[in-house]
């Protein structure tokens, strides 16, 4: 296993080179990959709302956008660009702060969540031993700020999207956390960069999916689930709802919330693919690749092209894995609430619990498959 | 400088992202148009006048769920550890977890013999 490029080892090293402290030189560091993030998860945004109106047009026989910029790439800027300008309505009857308080609380916890996203063996924001945990455990938050959103805009609608959103995300917050569970127990860490060093063995065949098919299948349920994508977009169900939580919202507030909700279908795929989909490790390994051509992998340009291998296979796979959501979207019917409680809580939970306790036994007897 | 390697990060990084809705909403403060009647404050209710607020007891059902939901995520939360450390600690983790995640099923059947898990 090498151990691939390092930029904030490098950088730290040339400015100790001027004499500056190791400290001081992490401190000057640590803007960089964050705001880089935050930039690429923005623009993954746009290109996510650029795919999903493609897609569904392509789905539906239509052409979509087509004359913002070239195939209409620029028409998710522009839709960005006249939210800023709309005004911002706020209901009389509504409570200003937690009015304000909702979207901010359901876009941030989301954004955070990039911090443990790795896309490659050094190119994430920090490695950090909770790693998956601290994910779990911020995607819970979400829920309070649709809460916050229901009720303070003081709507019907609004306040019966948001309980429909609470008790949503708290029903399938349990299976995905244990099938989480069952991939945390294969890689004896919670940290993601170890779960996908210990699937980058032997290339395609050792990624997660073949050890935890169910837990593949409970996990991207759950995560379409969480980011209240259709067939489960029930708090914002518009022949029910109007919109659900958002009814009273408009202008930037609105655009708070429909970043969010991209921001976490992305970062869903993302997780999906570092859990069960061999995060940056290609389907043949790449030191098997740098063999086969008689190259030496600890040459620089090997580790360039490597890294940037590392982060387009991650980007693939999570598009890829967009791609199918949006495609689900527009296939299937919309669940009922009792159809969508059902479905986590007598379904989902019973076999996710079972899906822990066979990879546990098979753990046990198979030790060296399942991780050790 | 930091007990927790790593974690300066999680603070660095929470400071940057408070900055994506500060920035988004100020933004919009400054570009967006303002005005109109008491007329467009009103809340939305398909078009007619709203009747009564919002703010009133609703479906215990919701209460139910999230009983439920606060047991097994307790569980969980007791579950990772023993997850990561199980390849150190083999068969009798095994059955104590077996033991543990019995009793919360029986939980769980309870639940949903009792009618708790019935959307109705």
């Amino acid at each position: 296993m090498n151990s691939g490029i390092d930029l904030q080892g490098t950088f730290i090293q040339s400015l100790s080179d001027f004499g500056i402290s190791a400290e001081l030189a992490k401190v000057f560091w640590m803007p960089f990959p964050m705001l880089l993030m935050i930039i690429g998860a923005t623009v993954g945004v746009l290109v996510n709302v650029w795919l999903e109106r493609k897609i569904s047009a392509a789905a539906q026989q239509r052409i979509g956008p087509e004359y913002a910029g070239p195939l209409g790439v620029l028409q998710p800027v522009a839709d960005g660009l006249k939210l800023v300008f709309k005004e911002d309505i706020q209901p009389a009857k509504s409570d200003p702060i937690l009015f304000t308080m909702g979207p901010v609380l359901v876009v941030m916890p989301v954004f955070l969540s990039y911090l443990i996203v790795p896309f490659g063996q050094n190119l994430v924001i920090t490695n950090i031993n909770t790693g998956v945990f601290l994910w779990i455990a911020l995607s819970s938050i979400v829920p309070i700020g649709l809460l916050m959103a229901g009720y303070s805009s003081n709507n019907k609608y609004s306040l019966l999207g948001g309980l429909r959103a609470a008790a949503q995300s708290i029903s399938y917050e349990i299976p995905l956390a244990l099938s989480v569970l069952a991939i945390v127990m294969m890689s004896n860490s919670l940290n993601t960069i170890d779960i996908v060093n210990q699937q980058a063995d032997y290339g395609i065949l050792s990624w997660n999916i073949w050890r935890q098919p169910v837990g593949f299948v409970i996990f991207w349920i759950a995560a379409l689930a969480e980011c209240e994508r259709l067939p489960f977009d029930l708090p914002e169900a518009e022949e029910e709802l109007v919109a659900g939580y958002q009814t009273e919202y408009s202008g930037m507030k609105f655009a708070l919330f429909f970043v969010g909700s991209y921001v976490n279908l992305v970062l869903s795929a993302l997780l999906v693919a570092i859990l069960y989909l061999g995060g940056w490790s290609s389907p043949i390994p790449i030191d098997m690749l740098s063999n086969l051509l008689g190259v030496d992998p600890s040459t620089s340009w090997v580790q360039v092209v490597d890294a940037s291998l590392g982060i387009s296979m991650t980007l693939l796979k999570a598009y890829f894995l967009v791609f199918i959501a949006i495609l689900t979207r527009w296939t299937v019917p919309r669940v009922r609430i009792d159809q969508l409680l059902n479905l986590g809580w007598k379904f989902l939970l019973p076999i996710s619990l079972a899906n822990l306790l066979i990879t546990a036994a098979l753990k046990l007897a198979f030790p060296t498959a399942f991780g050790g | 400088m930091f007990v927790l390697n790593g974690y300066e990060y999680l603070l660095g990084f929470l400071l940057t992202c408070s900055l994506v809705p500060i920035l988004a909403l100020s933004a919009s403060k400054l570009l967006r148009p303002s005005g109109g009647g008491p007329e467009r404050r009103t809340t939305y209710e398909s078009g007619m006048e709203p009747i009564g607020g919002a703010w009133i007891q609703f479906n215990i059902r919701y209460y139910m769920f999230a009983l439920v939901f606060v047991v097994f995520d307790v569980e969980t939360v007791f579950l990772y550890p023993w997850a990561v450390a199980f390849s150190q600690l083999g068969l009798l983790a095994f059955i104590e977890a077996l033991v543990f995640i019995a009793i919360l099923v029986i939980a769980l059947v309870y639940a949903w013999r009792k009618g708790a898990l019935e959307w109705s």
